[in-house]
């Protein structure tokens, strides 16, 4: 790993004007996915902004009919938080689904989702259960934050703060896991919520996506049945040693059947 | 040099590292804890978990620095100034729950915060799922799971001795 300077602000405002001065600084937060990749030389940051010390970033709480989430929650607290497991059940069995027990222990949801690996849970729960992006400037609508592999609007002197997300009527996830890696093949999250039926799909293209024509079958009858006559067209899906788009294409079909049942 | 200040199975410590230094390069180059392995650096086999704050973290993938004020503990810092083994040490040797030894120390440490976050209680299939961050190439993890569940009836409290292994 290269070296790199070091700084932990105590305030969002702190962070962010680090940032700003050097374009070169990263903001890190639970690390589980940069640390591996600056180990491996792949990034090479003058500075990193240490989040883990700024409370700012913490919290669940309940505001009105939504759960907002702070950025620096870890998988673990966000799995076993009881306010998440009460209003969003499905959204606290994801989480508790991430990588495994220490990664759980210090990757955080906004880390997860500021970095939007394709093959990360979170994004597809976010776009399925209509999440709003709050950062240090503005509010950005799930369906305009995830711009593509490993992109989002974030611009680089701008945190993610909390995350918002409706509370949905019903909501389930399942995946497939590669059972080498462990990380999603692909994965669906279907919520029925105060906006519709969305379902978001993780893992099997280069960003995670909203599968509109499920939407559309579910909207009309909430269902596995629905979803019988659904299709799911390999184009622009992902072909790697571990399966090709045809595969994914139909693995999109299953996992959103078992993310009803596990909907209820 | 950043300064880091962390206290390490109850011992304060104060040192200057680099940025990029890992905690587990500070427990084994600095303060010499040797029992903390590495294995494949990459934050996937856990042979290199300790506690931070109660937690069971993988070292390999956590930066000194990210450590300031915490409270670690290493497998050095388990059995007792006597030498007594904690029950899930004691219950790892009573098991045959190792082979080579090589992910033990992570093992161990895993398990400890698996027992301590289910007071409920553990099936076997929870055992197996709750040690997802850790391999072991020797064991098949038998051993290992009979041992996580006998020392955890005593850490719960139902058994006053750990369950000797039969067979």
């Amino acid at each position: 790993m290269y070296d790199f300077e070091y700084h932990k602000p105590t305030t969002i405002a702190d962070a962010v004007k680090i940032l700003a001065a050097d374009p070169d600084a990263k903001p890190i937060s639970g690390g589980m996915t940069l640390l591996p990749a600056l180990k491996h030389r792949l990034n090479k940051p003058s500075a990193l902004v240490d989040l883990g010390g700024i409370a700012e970033l913490r919290g669940v709480k309940r505001e009105g009919n939504a759960i907002v989430i702070g950025a620096m929650a870890k998988h673990y607290e966000v799995a076993t938080d009881p306010l998440v497991k009460e209003a969003i059940p499905a959204l606290a069995r994801m989480a508790s689904t991430v990588g495994d027990t220490q990664v759980r222990n210090r990757g955080t949801l906004g880390g997860s989702l500021a970095n939007n690996d394709p093959a990360a849970d979170y994004p597809a729960a976010a776009l399925a259960l209509g999440a709003t992006f709050i950062t240090s400037r503005r509010s950005i609508p799930a369906d305009d934050f995830f711009v593509g592999m490993f992109t989002t609007a974030l611009e680089p002197d701008e945190l993610l703060v909390a995350v918002s997300f409706p509370i949905p009527e019903k909501a389930g996830y399942a995946k497939l896991r590669n059972p080498a890696s462990r990380y999603s093949m692909a994965g669906v999250f279907v919520a029925k919520g105060p906006a519709g039926v969305k379902v978001g799909v993780n893992g099997a293209a280069s960003c995670a996506f909203r599968q509109t024509e499920m939407e559309a079958a579910l909207s009309a009858n909430w269902s596995a049945d629905a979803l019988s006559g659904v299709t799911q067209s390999p184009d622009d899906l992902n072909s790697d040693i571990h399966g090709g788009a045809e595969y994914r294409a139909h693995l999109v079909i299953v996992m959103a059947k078992r993310a009803l049942a596990d909907a209820g | 040099m950043p300064q880091v200040t962390v206290t390490v199975n109850g011992q304060t410590h104060t040192v200057e590292v680099e940025g990029r230094t890992l905690l587990v390069e500070l427990l084994r180059e600095t303060l010499r804890l040797t029992g903390t392995h590495v294995g494949c650096d990459t934050s996937q086999c856990g042979a290199c978990v300790v506690h931070m704050n109660g937690e069971s973290v993988k070292s390999c993938t956590l930066l000194a620095v990210q450590a300031q004020g915490a409270e670690v503990v290493t497998i050095e810092g388990l059995a007792a100034a006597d030498g007594t083994l904690h029950p899930m040490q004691e219950a790892f040797r009573e098991y045959h729950a190792l082979q080579c030894g090589f992910c033990t120390p992570g093992m161990v440490m895993s398990a400890i915060d698996l027992v301590q976050k289910n007071p409920q209680g553990l099936s076997e299939h929870d055992i197996r799922e709750g040690l997802d961050g850790n391999i072991c190439r020797c064991t098949g993890y038998h051993n290992i799971v009979k041992a996580v569940a006998a020392a955890a009836d005593v850490m719960h409290g139902k058994r006053t001795e750990l369950a000797p292994a039969i067979g």
